[in-house]
């Protein structure tokens, strides 16, 4: 019985991949293909100190693509989490080092600057009906020049040391003990959390996963994460900001996979119309995704002056904003609106950040690195389109 | 019996073009009511009237026994009639349990998959209809199994009337026998359905009464049984001598 059920996942899997619903697999692909190029040229790549900064270097832009995600389901974008993470961690440097407020009152002021942006953008999105990628461009550009006149006459604000916020984005690692503990938790979680909705579903007289499946799969989950933790451990081990980023993911993936929010999220960017037609409030959705990406970049940004311990009149531009998308869309969310998971954003900004993380360990410059980033993003648009078409053709889309 | 849907004089104008001029129609529980007529014979304002989508000018609606008005599709729905539109309006990124709750989702904060799944079983069971994969993106199913999931969702607000437009307009001829098939289980579960149609060969096969529109009034209300299809086509186009009749008569 079981085994039958699972030939049937298994065989559903192959046929969906076949029909162009391709999931996580492009960017493990992706991943294996880089991480091993990377570690042939340069044998530091895959230690675990290079490991543990490339997953605290993963969070700030992480957050931000884990904000385009959600505008990228509704089938819109942001072109401007760039701008919006310079001009937050600015606010930041001026209100906590120049003003001299506390560290907290500067971080709620410069997320709550964020919401407002993204209010305004789904204000002009939702009344005007101005395209979004018009008025984040407008965005990019305005907020840039906000970010500027904020430190204008500075160029550069350095955040104390001794601050809470830079230790937390430095030097902030969860004891090895505590680490094992998350992970063990997580296991038992997946393992209780599936077992309690299998019986559930069997009591209902509907097809569950049945306790093999479960176990293996929390099982692999132990494995696999407890052998991360611990070759992380070999160095200074995991970092809160990277803890603080996973949670952030995890709240995402309940919120859009098992709310109500969630799926009109997805029903917005699958047929505006059908939405509107099931009595869903469309432009509450929109406001929310808008208001949510632009916090998120905040907070993205609040987070890179932290780790960089200043905050300067270039954070936030070069290839910030686009790795934020890359990302998004390297970890399988569709430019087309509808599909895509806050997993995405998490797989999709290591991937990202291995390519930077790798470059700068050959010693090559920014110049090499922004054309590599450039071409990877063009290949992830590449799949996701000839993954629609072959939806079209497979009648899956 | 009473009729449970019953409209009398209805009028509706847009600006000066009368798009319905006294219409009367009766359904009863366990009937299907064929609405009939050319292009511009006012089916489609019938429908909106009917669905709260454009209120009538003029005539009085009973339902259930009590006179009533239809302001908003929210006040149809809440009296308990359903419309399923030619454009289905599904989501095709969606499976089909997620279309079927969508926006009337159970447990808004922590949605209940289980309840939502056996929900949906029953429904399509209701309709007798096979549905392989109820977790697979709507984009993979047929016309008919569309027209099955609008006709399903529209059934979970527990309707006493169903109103489908067009339903078999863009379907093969194995899916239209599904759909007309659907349209036999609503009416053995005791709802009173209003089908708006083109195709005589439907109309037949599953109406129990043919309601003609011409120019916006009745044109006669028929027993489908007894009728040909030939007269309901007079009805349709106003006369016995006209470019159809004349061509039946020449061959």
């Amino acid at each position: 019985m079981t085994t039958t059920l699972q030939r049937q996942r298994l065989k559903g899997t192959v046929e969906s991949v076949r029909g162009g619903d391709l999931g996580v697999i492009p960017v493990v692909v992706g991943l294996v293909v880089i991480w091993t190029v990377f570690q042939i040229l340069n044998p530091v790549f895959l230690s675990s100190r290079n490991l543990v900064d490339l997953a605290m270097d993963s969070a700030p832009v992480g957050i931000m693509a884990l904000g385009i995600v959600c505008v990228l389901l509704v089938g819109q974008i942001d072109l401007s989490v760039g701008s919006v993470s310079g001009l937050s961690g600015a606010v930041l440097a001026v209100l906590f080092v120049d003003q001299g407020l506390p560290v907290v009152v500067a971080i709620l002021a410069a997320m709550a600057l964020g919401a407002l942006i993204g209010y305004l953008y789904a204000q002009l999105f939702n009344r005007f009906g101005v395209p979004s990628f018009v008025i984040t461009l407008a965005g990019l550009l305005a907020f840039l020049g906000l970010q500027l006149w904020v430190l204008r006459g500075k160029g550069a604000i350095n955040l104390p040391f001794e601050s809470g916020l830079v230790n937390f984005a430095q030097l902030s690692f969860v004891p090895p003990w505590l680490a094992y503990v998350f992970v063990a938790v997580a296991a038992g979680w997946l393992f209780v959390s599936g077992f309690l909705h299998a019986r559930a579903r069997r009591d209902a007289g509907l097809p569950a996963r049945g306790l093999t499946g479960l176990l293996v799969r929390s099982g692999a989950l132990l494995i696999g994460l407890g052998g991360v933790v611990w070759y992380l451990n070999q160095a200074r081990g995991v970092g809160w900001m990277f803890v603080l980023f996973v949670a952030m993911v995890l709240v995402m993936h309940y919120l859009l996979a098992r709310t109500k929010w969630g799926k009109s999220v997805y029903a917005v960017g699958g047929n505006v119309e059908a939405a509107r037609r099931a009595a869903i409030n469309v432009k509450a959705a929109y406001t929310s995704v808008f208001v949510l990406c632009s916090t998120f970049a905040a907070i993205g940004g609040i987070l890179m002056a932290a780790r960089l311990a200043a905050a300067n009149q270039s954070s936030g531009t070069g290839d910030v904003n686009l790795n934020a998308i890359a990302a998004a869309v390297i970890g399988g969310t569709s430019l087309f609106g509808g599909r895509g998971t806050a997993f995405g954003a998490l797989l999709g900004i290591v991937v990202i950040q291995s390519i930077s993380s790798g470059l700068t360990l050959l010693n090559l410059d920014s110049s090499i690195r922004f054309m590599v980033t450039g071409a990877v993003l063009l290949l992830a648009v590449i799949v996701d389109s000839v993954a629609r078409k072959s939806r079209t053709s497979h009648g899956r889309a | 019996m009473p009729p449970i849907l019953s409209l009398r004089g209805i009028t509706k104008t847009f600006g000066a073009v009368a798009a319905l001029t006294d219409v009367d129609l009766d359904v009863r529980a366990g009937q299907v009511v064929a609405v009939v007529g050319d292009n511009g014979a006012g089916k489609s304002t019938l429908v909106k009237v009917l669905s709260g989508v454009h209120p009538q000018d003029g005539g009085t609606i009973t339902f259930d026994g009590g006179q009533t008005t239809i302001p908003t599709p929210a006040a149809a729905q809440r009296l308990g009639i359903a419309t399923v539109f030619q454009d289905l309006a599904l989501c095709e990124n969606l499976n089909v349990i997620e279309n079927l709750f969508l926006g009337q989702e159970i447990r808004p904060f922590r949605l209940d998959d289980v309840a939502m799944e056996t929900r949906s079983h029953d429904l399509l069971k209701q309709l007798s209809a096979k549905i392989p994969n109820l977790r697979a993106p709507v984009a993979g199913l047929s016309g008919g199994q569309r027209q099955t999931v609008a006709i399903a969702r529209s059934l979970l607000g527990e309707p006493k009337v169903i109103i489908l437009d067009e339903p078999t307009a863009a379907l093969g001829v194995a899916q239209t026998a599904e759909v007309l098939n659907l349209v036999e289980r609503l009416r053995e579960n005791d709802l009173g359905v209003i089908m708006i149609s083109h195709n005589m060969a439907d109309v037949k096969a599953v109406a129990d009464k043919v309601a003609v529109l011409r120019l916006g009034r009745n044109n006669g209300v028929f027993d489908a049984a007894e009728v040909s299809a030939e007269e309901i086509v007079a009805a349709i186009t106003g006369a016995s001598d006209n470019v159809v009749s004349r061509r039946a008569a020449r061959s």
